[in-house]
């Protein structure tokens, strides 16, 4: 799900061998099995346990985690399901709302229950902010501040030094209650972000609030009645502090009430979860929560027909039914009162036709409703915009970008941007499409610190900018990988050494004896003749000659010749006396040296004797 | 060497206790440990400038033994604390300080030991040659492996550099030629906290006066985009620090053949980091900007751009939308859903999304989630609108946008920050609108801050003035407690803008052409605040009177006299100017009163030698004359008060004296007696007074004063010597008497030769006699001198102003009493306004006076005092009251008191600092601090009644 589209966020992830499910929502606006992802997408016959390591939940919004109970009750999951606190404590209230009104009021059967919501919340494991979440040896998460709503988090996946991040839905604009999204420069692999207003650069918040403050503050004071249907969590909270504080400011006297309920609820873990708002709301709970309203009353059904002024959040946001509606029906004949409309309507609503300028309503019973009452409409969306998002990837510095939960047009503006900007490439894979991301780990290798001494000991002195060229062998063994030196690689896989040696034969034509022929190429070795020799032009010219004696170049008594480990013997052709036969014979590491002394002694003997 | 040994051993002789003891402690430590302990001991005393070096020369001694790195390192951290010592010089140490560096392995230690070579490094200012070898070991231990000691080195190489390239040629290695080159090498180190140090190294040395290179910049420029939160911080510094040395040079824009001011791109660069991930950097970011006034307009204008859009298409800021409304003649309907709807598709590939430039800095920083980056933003906002008009009309929206933060601060700050650009703008209708919704504020500080910025707007429309009135008077009647601060509001409201107000008056005055209307009721606050606009208005809009009913006049001759401060004399038809005003044509010096004032005190002065009663006649006038002086001109009233309570001490001191009564015994005379010693007493309050009380009050006047005060004390001295038997308590009055003229002496040494003729010349000229002479003489000579000494011309300081406190709250008004159980406190809200009271904190208290007598003092608490212009102050504080049960209600008397020190007298900062140093050492400090206080406010009398507790 949310493969460009929004609705029923559900992804996918498989990192280095392991998998990871992104949420688990339901999709708005179907009925029928579209509503929830398609889990036969994940294994065919086999259990889904066996196939996730892990869920991951953003926040308790019904996209993101509507399906959850249906995937972990039904379908049939036991791994763990991570999500935040907030998440955890808002969830199964949310779950439970849906889950009535799709069986009490629409009467539909085969449905998760109550008792599989409670059942599913037991395998959520609870994570805090920041908080590095073990899942397995392998596999980690964190959990980033992500703004939104209560509890919403952006989760860090990361197995090896591969990595995914996953945005959820954010905000990078401080609201009255949350603060703004933030991430460090953990330079994931993948950042999988969502791009609801991938096309939209917003005014600043501010302008918005004076407006909505203005217009509920002269209607009130004319003496006429304010409506705001909202939705229950979420926005409601923000224009509730925002009433709040400004009725506390102007130390206005008009009641302010909440329709009790689901709303009520939601409050008190407002209240709770101090640490996830803003640095306001954060400063000033010691004094007082600002969660406990002073001016904001629990409604009740009788005050509607109270005289004088009032404002009144009610649910739904959309004046479909329920008690918006209700209220809205008393109070749209007096042209003194005002009605405003937080947020987005679906078409067909109540709330979309007097958007659209409808002021005659046909209600059920063919009653007609004249709308007299002012109609405003305010928009408070909690998403980061374009440029939020941008500030997002130049944070979190990712090496590709995944775009979710967005309308594929407008995903192609952003996706071009995106790559334009931080030559990054961008993806923005539809619904059950898969991507596949060429990463380029690295794979730590253990050192044993002996080899590690030294290797470091020759040479010059480490310089952390610069690649160091050691020697070692490489053990793959169980699984991990470790650099020891040669003899210990023997002992441990209990193999004998075996040396490899090159072995030339070089004739010279010298009639002297054998060992007169050996002393004569001694001489000629001891003598200056390193000039040609490839290793020594590297090194600078006046270390040459201290360098010439560190090859120790020795005369055997046996009459051989070594210089380091290549061995050198004279010994007499068996045909012509005339011709010696030079055995030059090298280990491997000494190939270079090798080559070059069997070349120089092709060359012969300088013909001057000492 | 010899010399240094004598030196030492002469110490042990006479102050054995620190070198030595801590020699044996530390010889007597078996392990680490217990040495350590010694060491942490001995930290904590303090140790004389004599024996720093020999204790220096023990714990070297003992370094080289120590094996242990812990001890080493307290050790070394010694050597730094005691180079610090006051008066020591360490050049002594150095070379040791040096030497064992070498063989340091301990990288701890390595870096404490660097460290205390900066702290001798800086004792040694003057020493080039000494930081230049300093310098050279810090280089040297540049490559060591731990970041501390890189650390320490960089600190040094910055604290320590040559600055001046000349002298540092001959003196110094190669190595250390360049300091800005090793610098900038460690930029690229691979601790993050190396780096910090260098780059910070760098700004010590561009503090320290050093041209910094241009070639750092683009170094600094790849810094911005470290990983570490300090090091983009003091990167964002040394690029301001850059930008304001060459903020003319040409640097290439990557990516394209452009080039651009480097200030240019710097501001461009630090707007990009005012969106950086922290919140540190933010901060820092947002407060630099503010001081980059060179930039060009062009950028500037484009931090408050950002251009919004909607599913792909141009949509318009509400901002705009509000100004085209406003220009279009229109007020926004607001009631359309597609009000805001995006206009014109853009083409995608114009639009820039993560701009490299200023783009929208400050509309990021105003939204900042931190409240310390908005409030930084606002400060920014304001010095970059102050110099720049253009720029100032362009924030005025997002600054009006700021009145509705959620945090207080904030919103004071962006009110104050308007206040401060209001010159440069005018306000539109609609912003008008939001600011005037402020005024409903419940927070005070905000109220009046915005009271203030009113002040000083400049509306553009007659409505903006009838909507800023209405707003004003809706806020009276929701808080009466404003009333002041709203009057004063519409009094320069109204006088800025004459022609806006002009045709509201016959709506404000509710007059009709040809009925009369009712009388408004006089007291009524919100009419005098009409009252108090138009009066205003009509000072320099002569056609306005003609619109006055009958009653208006005789309204403003009532409030002229009840309000002179906020109603301007006005020209009336058929009516004389109330006051006559200064032209503006005179100067100061012309200033009849002035010359009054000078004329009278010239007077006073010369013919000081009539006879005795002709001087107290004189003076006795000149006092009159003065303070009425002073009750007319308030701008002279300072200057009148001063010197009449000055002649009010000198007419005490002659009649006090000029009894002929003084030669006859005196237990005859108690009358006598009393007279003076009352004299003496009010002397002494009155000169403390005089010095306490006035702001403006330079040296000649202390010496003036003190010297009152001197003679006030002699005449003490003498009423007591007449009354009291017997010598012995006399004997300790004289010698604190001239111990007191002793310290005059020393205090006031610069200025004796101003006072010939004086009593304290003519005392010093006698002083060898006076020491050595009895009691009784000295007292005989006293008398003498007294009344021979000649009268002090008191000079006159340009501005003096008398410290005064006017207490709004309580009124004293109220019949109503405050009733409170006994035992338990009740809140008394007081609120004053104080003038020329400097360092309010420290010396304004509050009295509370009981009828029974009972005194309480009370110490408003800092928080208390907002300062809301220069000179001024307001209290607003709570007292809390508390008495046992009365049978009925009694009146309380609340005043503000001015305390003093005459310790931390005047006298004292002002004289030379050579003689200061002198006097410090010779003065006890407490010898003659008198403290006390002194009432400067008029009571205010408040009704309360303590009930009985029921039980």
């Amino acid at each position: 799900g949310a493969g460009q589209d929004v609705g029923r966020s559900c992804i996918l992830v498989s990192i280095a061998g392991k998998n990871v499910m992104l949420d688990c929502g339901m999709h708005m606006g179907y009925n029928d099995d579209r509503r929830f992802p398609d889990f036969s997408y994940i294994t065919q016959n086999g259990r889904l346990t066996d196939f996730l390591d892990c869920v991951i939940i953003s926040h308790f919004h019904l996209d993101h985690c509507g399906a959850l109970p249906y995937f972990s009750e039904m379908v049939g999951y036991d791994g763990p399901i991570y999500m935040t606190h907030p998440t955890k404590a808002i969830c199964p209230i949310l779950l439970e709302d849906y889950r009535k009104i799709t069986v009490d009021k629409k009467g539909e059967t085969n449905f998760f229950t109550s008792q599989m919501i409670k059942d599913c919340m037991k395998k959520v494991v609870a994570v805090h902010l920041h908080q590095t979440v073990q899942v397995d040896e392998e596999l980690e998460i964190k959990a980033y501040y992500a703004g939104h709503v209560l509890g919403a988090a952006m989760f860090q996946i990361k197995v090896g030094c591969e990595s995914v991040v996953y945005t959820g839905d954010y905000n990078m604009t401080p609201d009255r209650h949350l603060g703004a999204a933030w991430i460090d420069k953990c330079r994931p692999d993948l950042l999988i972000s969502e791009s609801t207003y991938a096309t939209t650069i917003r005014d600043s918040k501010r302008c918005r609030e004076r407006d909505f403050l203005k217009k509920v503050h002269e209607t009130v004071e004319r003496g006429g009645k304010v409506l705001i249907p909202v939705f229950a969590l979420g926005r409601a909270q923000e224009l509730c502090i925002l009433l709040e504080t400004f009725w506390e400011r102007m130390n206005l006297k008009a009641p302010i009430y909440f329709s009790t309920g689901l709303t009520e609820k939601a409050n008190h873990y407002y209240k709770l979860f101090i640490t996830w708002t803003n640095q306001k709301i954060r400063k000033t709970f010691v004094q007082r929560n600002m969660f406990e309203f002073k001016h904001i009353k629990a409604f009740d059904r009788a005050f509607a027909d109270n005289p004088g002024p009032m404002v009144v959040f009610a649910t739904p946001g959309m004046l479909h039914a329920g008690q918006s509606l209700q209220i809205f029906r008393k109070w749209a004949g007096n042209e003194k009162n005002m009605v405003i409309m937080p947020g987005y309507c679906v078409q067909g609503t109540v709330g979309h036709k007097i958007l659209s300028g409808q002021r005659k309503l046909e209600m059920e019973g063919r009653q007609i409703l004249e709308v007299k009452m002012q109609v405003e409409y305010m928009s408070f969306s909690a998403h980061a915009d374009a440029k939020g998002i941008m500030q997002l990837i130049r944070q979190a510095e990712p090496r590709n970008v995944l775009l979710v939960h967005g309308e594929a047009k407008k995903m192609e503006f952003l996706k071009q941007k995106i790559e334009q900007e931080f030559h990054v490439s961008c993806f923005m894979p539809a619904n059950g499409e898969t991507t596949t991301i060429l990463t380029n780990p690295c794979i730590p290798v253990d050192i044993s610190l002996g080899l590690l001494k030294r290797e470091t000991a020759i040479g010059p002195v480490p310089d952390a900018k610069k690649p160091k060229l050691m020697h070692g062998t490489l053990l793959m063994k169980d699984n991990s990988f470790r650099l020891v030196c040669p003899e210990q690689a023997l002992k441990e896989l209990g193999l004998a050494e075996h040396q490899l040696r090159f072995t030339c034969r070089v004739h010279i034509q010298d009639p002297r004896k054998e060992h007169e022929t050996g002393l004569r190429v001694y001489n000629h070795l001891k003598g200056g003749i390193w000039d040609g020799y490839p290793a020594s032009q590297i090194i600078p010219k006046k270390k040459k000659k201290t360098l010439n004696l560190d090859y120790l170049v020795q005369h055997l008594p046996d009459g051989s010749i070594t210089v380091e480990s290549i061995l050198i013997q004279a010994t007499a052709h068996s045909e012509d006396q005339g011709t010696k036969v030079l055995l030059v014979s090298w280990t491997y590491q000494d190939e270079e040296l090798g080559s070059y002394l069997t070349s120089l002694l092709k060359k012969g003997l300088p013909q001057s004797t000492p | 060497q010899q010399h240094e040994d004598l030196s030492t051993k002469k110490l042990r002789l006479t102050k054995p206790s620190k070198s030595a003891a801590l020699h044996v402690d530390l010889c007597k430590a078996t392990s680490p440990a217990d040495a350590l302990q010694y060491l942490l001991q001995f930290a904590r005393k303090p140790v004389e400038v004599e024996s720093v070096e020999g204790v220096v020369r023990i714990l070297l001694e003992h370094y080289y033994k120590e094996n242990d790195a812990s001890v080493r390192l307290k050790i070394a951290s010694l050597l730094g604390l005691l180079s610090k010592t006051a008066g020591f010089s360490p050049d002594c140490i150095m070379d040791d300080a040096i030497n064992t560096l070498q063989n340091e392995k301990s990288h701890q230690v390595l870096a404490q030991l660097l460290d205390t070579l900066l702290v001798i490094g800086t004792k040694l200012p003057e020493n080039p040659s000494v930081r230049m070898r300093l310098v050279e070991v810090a280089c040297k231990h540049l490559t060591d492996s731990s970041h501390g000691v890189r650390n320490k080195c960089l600190q040094l190489i910055g604290c320590l550099g040559p600055v001046e390239k000349g002298v540092a040629k001959e003196a110094e290695s190669q190595a250390a030629k360049d300091v800005q080159k090793i610098i900038g090498d460690h930029f690229n180190d691979q601790d993050p906290r190396v780096r910090t140090a260098a780059i910070k190294a760098m700004l010590q040395l561009h503090e320290r006066g050093l041209k910094l290179q241009q070639a750092i910049y683009s170094q600094a420029c790849k810094l911005l985009a470290d990983d570490y939160e300090q090091v983009r911080s003091a990167a964002v510094q040394l690029i301001w620090v850059l930008s304001q040395l060459y903020p003319e040079s040409i640097v290439p824009i990557p990516s394209s053949n452009e080039e651009i001011r480097l200030v240019d791109d710097a501001f461009g660069k630090i707007c990009h980091m005012v969106s950086d991930g922290s919140w540190v950097v933010r901060v820092q970011a947002a407060k630099l900007l503010g001081s980059m006034q060179q930039v060009s307009s062009h950028f500037l204008e484009q931090t408050l751009d950002k251009k919004l859009m909607s599913d792909l298409r141009r949509k318009r800021t509400a901002h705009e939308r509000a100004k085209e409304l406003y220009s279009s003649g229109e007020f926004s309907s607001g009631r359309k859903w597609g009000d805001d709807a995006p206009k014109e598709e853009i083409d995608t590939g114009a639009v820039n999304l993560i701009e490299s430039g200023a783009c929208g800095a400050f509309v990021h920083g105003l939204e900042d989630e931190m409240y310390e980056v908005r409030i930084a933003a606002v400060e920014a906002l304001c010095m970059l609108a102050q110099s720049s008009p253009s720029f100032a009309e362009k924030c005025l929206d997002f600054l009006v946008d700021m009145f509705n933060d959620e945090i207080e601060e904030v919103r004071l700050q962006s009110i104050h920050t308007m206040r401060k650009i209001s010159n440069n703008i005018t306000l539109r209708e609609d912003q008008l609108d939001t600011v005037l919704a402020v005024l409903e504020d419940s927070s005070r500080d905000i109220r009046e801050a915005l009271h203030e910025l009113l002040c000083c707007t400049n509306v553009s429309t007659k409505e903006g003035i009838h909507l800023a009135l209405v707003e004003l008077l809706k806020n009276l009647t929701k808080y009466p407690t404003d009333r002041e601060s709203i009057w004063k509001c519409l009094k320069f409201l109204g006088s800025r803008h004459p022609t806006l107000v002009l045709p509201l008056v016959p709506e404000l005055l509710s007059t009709h052409p040809f009925f009369d209307t009712p009388e408004p009721d006089m007291d009524d606050p919100a009419y005098i605040a009409v009252l108090v606009l138009i009066f205003n208005a009509a000072k320099s809009c002569p056609t306005m009177p003609a619109l006055f009913s009958d009653h208006t006049f005789r309204h403003y001759a009532y409030l002229r006299d009840s309000l002179s401060h906020l109603v301007p004399p006005l020209r009336l038809p058929g009516r004389k100017l109330v006051s006559s005003a200064v032209s503006p044509s005179i100067t100061p010096h012309e200033d009849p009163s002035q010359q009054f004032l000078h004329q009278s005190l010239e007077r006073v002065y010369n013919f000081q030698h009539l006879d005795p009663r002709g001087i107290q006649e004189l003076l006795e006038f000149t006092i009159r004359d003065l303070q009425r002086l002073g009750e007319l001109q308030s701008e002279l009233a300072g200057m009148a008060d001063f010197t009449a309570t000055y002649l009010q001490c000198q007419l005490l001191l002659i009649k006090a004296l000029q009894e002929k009564l003084w030669n006859v015994a005196a237990p005859l005379y108690l009358k006598q007696n009393a007279l003076a010693s009352a004299a003496a007493k009010q002397i002494l309050e009155e000169t403390y007074k005089m010095e306490f009380m006035y702001s403006g009050v330079e040296s000649r006047q202390v010496v003036i004063i003190h010297h009152m005060r001197l003679q006030a004390k002699a005449l003490q001295l003498i009423v007591t010597a007449r009354t009291t038997r017997g010598v012995e308590p006399l004997f300790g009055m004289c010698e604190k008497f001239l111990q007191e003229v002793d310290s005059f002496q020393r205090c006031f040494i610069s200025e004796l030769p101003h006072m010939q003729g004086s009593f304290v010349d003519k005392l010093l000229d006698l002083m060898p006699r006076l020491v050595t002479s009895k009691p009784s003489e000295v007292v005989k000579i006293l008398q003498t001198t007294l009344r021979q000494s000649t009268f002090l011309h008191l000079p006159l300081p340009e501005q003096l102003h008398r410290a005064t406190a006017n207490i709004i709250e309580p009124t004293g008004e109220s019949d109503n009493p405050l009733r409170f159980t006994s035992g338990l406190v009740v809140a008394l809200d007081v609120d004053a306004t104080l003038e020329h009271v400097q360092d309010p904190q420290g010396t304004v208290k509050v009295q509370v006076l009981y009828p029974d007598g009972q005194a309480q003092l009370i110490h408003p608490k800092p928080a208390d005092f907002r300062n809301p212009g220069p000179g001024r102050h307001r209290l607003i504080t709570q007292v809390y009251l508390s008495h046992t049960a009365w049978t009925e209600p009694c009146q309380i008397e609340v005043r503000l008191l001015l305390s003093y020190d005459s310790n931390r007298s005047k006298a004292s900062t002002r004289i030379p600092k050579s003689t200061w140093s002198e006097s410090l050492e010779a003065l006890p400090p407490s010898e003659n601090g008198i403290e006390g206080t002194i009432p400067f406010s008029k009571p205010v009398k408040v009704y309360i009644m303590p009930k009985p507790a029921r039980r």
